[in-house]
């Protein structure tokens, strides 16, 4: 139209469009927006775009929503967290807070932010609850359907390959998603037939590690801490069947090396995707890295590498507003992932403050002895 | 609520001092107030409203609760956006409807939730104005409080208020039903008698403090019985 021309009005996006996701390569798995994907759970509604703009050349960047500014939100989404993951010779640890806070109020104390996609992957959120949440179902929805295409289970490497895709086309939109997948990468999760034999060497396994856990309880040092199976994992375990591992597979992973063994990767919704031993993530992360970088190394026991983290994450807790409540800690190995028992930081502040003063106490004796 | 966006850059509160000129664009959300609270027991759920709806200083109405009956077990609250509100419950309703005519069985307490927050999601860039809690018994009769932010994270609570005093009564009920920050206390379950006693007390005190709170308060019971709906007199100044 004449004045539409002469304002430079864009047209506005049909108001049903569905989301477009990714360019025709990726038929297979993502359908064009005009196709209507009924298997995909989200259609995104985009409100139309209210400015003008001066250039109408469509760009690659087209497929982005950048240029779509959202209306005025009357309403803040949470944010601010603390949460770390990383490798060491006897599998990977991921430990987050437990706090959501929303610009000043604490809108819940005990989110969880530590999500399993399967048995041996395990992502940290941060940034925003809703996207973290939303797109962990997502990534956990794509990871199954890979699994059951392919009868293999995808990399942490593919794994943040392929949320890094997901969130590409929300760059520049307020979509705010950190994301840390901690997993162990093994070849030998082939899915058996034998599933028969496949529960028996299971309950081998689930015996070996109530002895590693009941070994670790009473090594510590601090009082209460347990290493509990998550009652989750053997429906996750049952439901995959591709946690076998017989003799030689065993043998094989505890050389690390090659494609397999645990692995740390990080995705922003920016498009950022980070690999490496040591990841913190969110507003408590200098906090948390100023910990992990004193006291990490690749040769830690399972029982060090758990107070280190748990350590970081209460410091974390105590220097950053955004950051507290509880600590949550899940270590995953060749066999499947452990969750650590909720632990309340509330009270460790306490435990601190009475080593404090014992500390005192010990170097006022001292004094004395030295004086009289 | 005085908040951070209350005041501008230079110290001086906003609305009272010129700090330039202003364009003022359409803004398709309004605040509409009201107070949304749930509590879950061993074998009951309460979900409570009060049921002024408000916006900017006039009052609209004096009678419009905002617990909306979904199933025989599963109640409702929205506040925030009353239009946004009426909008949601139609499409919820809509949905529980198709379930049941492709499932031949009515949804459960967490199948609502899970879908409620698939809904709110897909409008991420441009939400639904609603803070909604579900209250509702689970499939084990178990009572079950599930909050909601307004782009659809949630989790399962056993109690959440919401809405514009929601944070003036949260403190309240952590302290009163999670028994935080007491010491030496004994930690009995909630009784239904106790809950729906604590439940008047705490809107009272919200009807004190928060302007877009008060006028009558309605709460809704839910127990294997079925539902059944209480209403409170409160300040209606």
């Amino acid at each position: 139209m004449a004045l539409q021309d002469v304002c430079d009005f864009l047209e506005t996006l049909d108001d049903s469009s569905p989301c477009t996701y990714l360019p025709n390569e990726m038929g297979y798995m993502w359908k064009t927006p005009f196709e209507f994907d009924r298997d995909s759970p989200f259609h995104f509604l985009f409100p139309p775009q209210q400015n003008s703009r001066k250039s109408k050349a469509p760009t690659l960047l087209s497929s982005t929503f950048s240029r779509l500014s959202p209306h005025q939100q009357p309403f803040q989404l949470s944010h601010g967290t603390t949460t770390l993951g990383f490798i060491f010779q006897d599998g990977v640890i991921a430990a987050a807070d437990t706090r959501a806070s929303c610009k000043g109020l604490i809108c819940c104390p005990i989110s969880q932010k530590i999500m399993p996609i399967h048995s041996h992957l395990v992502v940290n959120t941060s940034g925003s609850g809703a996207d973290c949440m939303l797109w962990e179902r997502i990534l956990t929805r794509e990871m199954r359907l890979y699994q059951l295409r392919h009868r293999r289970r995808l990399s942490v490497n593919g794994a943040a390959k392929l949320l890094s895709m997901m969130l590409h086309p929300f760059k520049g939109t307020n979509v705010c998603v950190g994301a840390t997948l901690c997993g162990w990468d093994g070849e030998e999760a082939q899915i058996r037939p034998e599933t028969l034999q496949s529960s028996v060497e299971m309950a081998d396994v689930k015996e070996a590690m109530k002895q590693d856990t009941t070994a670790i309880s009473d090594e510590s040092a601090l009082g209460s801490e347990k290493m509990a199976s998550k009652n989750e994992q053997e429906d996750i375990l049952k439901d995959t069947h591709a946690t076998v591992l017989d003799q030689n597979t065993k043998n094989a992973l505890s050389t690390f090396g090659g494609r397999s063994g645990p692995r740390v990767c990080y995705v922003c919704s920016d498009g950022l995707q980070l690999r490496g031993e040591l990841i913190s993530v969110g507003s408590g992360s200098p906090y948390a890295y100023a910990v992990l970088d004193d006291g990490w190394k690749w040769g830690m026991t399972v029982d060090e590498a758990v107070r280190l983290a748990r350590e970081a994450v209460f410091r974390a807790t105590h220097w950053d507003a955004y950051s507290g409540n509880n600590v949550d800690l899940f270590h995953i190995t060749a066999h499947g992932c452990r969750r650590r028992d909720r632990e309340d930081l509330k009270e460790e502040y306490y435990r601190e403050r009475e080593r404090e003063k014992e500390k005192i106490r010990e170097r006022a004796k001292e004094r004395q002895k030295t004086v009289g | 609520m005085i908040s951070s966006q209350a005041y501008g850059d230079n110290g001086k509160m906003k609305d009272y001092h010129y700090s330039g000129p202003v364009e003022h664009k359409f803004s398709p959300y309004a605040f509409n107030g009201g107070t949304v609270l749930a509590v879950a027991g061993e074998d009951f759920a309460l979900v409570a409203s009060d049921t002024r709806l408000s916006e900017g200083y006039s009052i609209h109405s004096r009678d419009s609760p905002k617990c909306y009956k979904l199933t025989d077990t599963t109640v409702i609250g929205c506040s925030g956006f009353h239009g946004d509100c009426l909008t949601l419950t139609k499409i919820i309703e809509a949905r529980l409807k198709m379930y049941k005519h492709s499932n031949n069985k009515g949804m459960t307490s967490g199948a609502i939730a899970a879908m409620l927050s698939t809904i709110l999601y897909g409008r991420r860039f441009f939400p639904y104005y609603v803070y909604n809690i579900i209250g509702g018994l689970d499939e084990e009769g178990r009572g079950a409080v599930y909050s909601f932010d307004p782009v659809g994270s949630y989790q399962r609570d056993s109690y959440k208020a919401g809405g514009s005093a929601s944070a003036m009564l949260q403190p309240l009920l952590d302290n009163q039903i999670g028994f935080k920050n007491m010491e030496n206390v004994e930690q009995l379950p909630l009784s239904q008698d106790k809950a729906v006693q604590l439940v008047k007390d705490v809107f009272i005190s919200a009807a004190e403090r928060d302007v877009y709170t008060g006028d009558a308060l309605k709460i809704c019971i839910i127990t294997k019985e079925g539902i059944r709906e209480e209403v409170v007199p409160l300040r209606k100044d």
